[in-house]
């Protein structure tokens, strides 16, 4: 390409060395917290009446801490990143980098502080208080204008596709933000929704379902476009079918949200609506999923010998199962067994740890030995082992889920000749509670995993420069 | 014009731009661009790491 410069762009890395090793600070954080609180709901006590370890309150900390810390820093990190190495150029601030770096994790400090206080908005995902969410949103805007400040200055000719997915992530989630989060305060630490009633629940999971869509997936699928192939060595699959993935999911996904109230105050042709547009869904999703893995085709052999590559495609293939599993989910019949069972947080981790964890890992294993002047991870033994856990851990867990949820669901819904209720609800969590054990060992599999990462990350990043690190010998594992 | 109306108009919008969107990532005249494109992740190897890594 005549448009490529032969002098080696001075990257702005310090901010995506900040994000990166911050993403497995928080993901450690984050998991632990949702083991605990998975231990509790098989075992209460572990809440010490403490009024601050209570499942109530660290449940919006745990997947705040996993959505907005990992994931976001891990978004950060990676879109920093390739919206320079595939704009040739450094990023348009380095101010408003470190802005958005400090910023992000205050907002994460100060959600850590006010969620086990009991300070909530109770919006779903959206519990943070007015002044977080006004820092947030500060510190949102700053990110997209140097992202897009950073494609304006660029020194190709092109757009790559995963700017395309991290563009279109970054300004719906702004709007999505901003619209949810819109409230009367009436102190510092109190709000009231300006939104009432059933537009409320609309809005709200307007709000909830696009941060799936768009943060949990747009995101991630700009950091799969970029990951893969580059791990894979080779372009993806399909340029076209990646341009169409974009157009489509972004344009259907907004549309997805009322499935979450079926069976609600909400319109029933709104239901309808939101039930039909899911199923839509399912084709993009597949088309993305299928460009993904596809980009390894004639190359299956590097699936053997790179943990790397491997969590990259085993996060496409989760994604392809949990995008596959929510249209159906989303089919009011099948929602009417599902919904407010362990099914839907089956589902919820399945794409959560499956998909945007195991492409956040993998994407971070890749680029902590470049960002740290090394040739490669300390150890590849430990990442093929962190792979197993990560895997065995997630399994372990949704199948719980699953076999928890149905059976909630048929018991829940079972009636009696005389149309009473068969089964009281604590009979429904008794049954549930040998699958919340094996829910809580799959957690414990998968933090395992995140230690071992934060072990071969610090051999990594303190490793002498320009001598081999030799992790796999050092720890006595034959080749 | 009622609601129905405006909804009808927005589906048909969208879905001949869908068609166009289409159209254009499929028509042989872009061919080249994008395969360029697809090859941007590879554009700037400045580090032999990444060379490395690929050949292993």
């Amino acid at each position: 390409m005549s448009e490529t410069s032969q002098v080696k762009p001075d990257y702005n890395y310090k901010v995506v060395r900040q994000f990166t090793i911050m993403t497995i600070v928080w993901g450690i954080v984050g998991m632990s917290v949702g083991v605990l609180i998975a231990a509790q709901l098989f075992a209460p006590a572990l809440n010490f009446d403490i009024p601050w370890l209570t499942y109530s309150r660290l449940r919006p900390l745990h997947t705040n801490a996993v959505i907005f810390a990992f994931g976001g820093c891990a978004l950060f990190a990676t879109s920093y990143y390739i919206v320079q190495r595939t704009s040739q150029v450094r990023l348009f601030s380095d101010k408003l980098a470190a802005f958005t770096f400090w910023g992000w994790q205050a907002v994460i400090v100060a959600a850590a502080i006010t969620l086990p206080l009991g300070l909530t908005s109770s919006k779903e995902y959206a519990e943070l208080e007015w002044p977080i969410d006004i820092l947030i949103a500060l510190v949102w805007i700053a990110y997209i204008i140097n992202f897009f400040g950073t494609l304006i200055i660029r020194k190709t000719s092109h757009i790559y596709v995963a700017n395309w997915f991290l563009g279109g992530f970054m300004l719906t989630v702004a709007v999505l933000h901003i619209g949810n989060s819109m409230a009367i305060p009436v102190s510092f630490f109190k709000s009231y929704s300006i939104y009432a009633g059933a537009v409320d629940a609309m809005m709200q999971w307007w709000y909830g379902h696009n941060a799936v869509g768009f943060f949990l997936t747009a995101g991630f699928l700009g950091m799969m476009y970029y990951f893969v192939p580059k791990q894979a060595g080779r372009p993806v699959y399909s340029y076209r079918l990646s341009i169409i993935h974009f157009w489509a999911l972004i344009s259907l996904y907004i549309w997805a949200g009322p499935h979450h109230l079926h069976y609600t105050a909400l319109p029933d042709w709104t239901q309808s609506l939101g039930m039909v547009m899911s199923i839509i869904l399912f084709v993009p999703s597949w088309g993305g999923m299928i460009n993904g893995i596809m980009t390894l085709s004639g190359a299956w052999h590097k699936l053997r010998t790179d943990p790397i590559l491997r969590f990259l495609i085993v996060s496409l293939s989760f994604y392809g199962m949990s995008t596959f599993e929510g249209p159906m989910m989303a089919i009011k019949t099948v929602n009417a067994l599902s919904h407010y069972t362990d099914w839907t947080i089956g589902h919820v981790h399945s794409g959560a740890l499956g998909w945007v964890a195991m492409v956040s890992i993998g994407s971070v294993y890749h680029l902590i030995p470049i960002l740290f002047g090394q040739p490669k991870m300390y150890s590849t033994k430990l990442i093929n082992i962190h792979f197993w856990l990560a895997t065995i851990g997630v399994v372990l867990y949704i199948v719980a889920m699953w076999m928890s949820g149905v059976l909630q669901g048929l018991m829940w819904r079972a009636v009696n000749a005389d149309g009473t209720l068969t089964y009281s609800f604590v009979e429904s969590l008794e049954a549930s509670k040998p699958f919340y054990v094996v829910r809580f060992i799959g957690g414990v599999f998968v933090v395992a995993g995140m230690l071992i990462m934060a072990y071969n990350t610090y051999k990594t990043v303190f490793a002498p420069k320009n001598e081999p690190v030799s992790g796999d010998e050092a720890l006595g594992v034959a080749k | 014009m009622d609601q129905g109306i405006i909804g009808s108009i927005f589906t048909v919008i969208v879905f001949v731009s869908f068609v166009g969107v289409v159209i254009w990532a499929f028509s042989s005249r872009n061919k080249d661009r994008f395969d360029e494109a697809a090859n941007l992740v590879f554009d700037d190897d400045e580090d032999a790491t990444n060379k490395k890594d690929r050949e292993s």
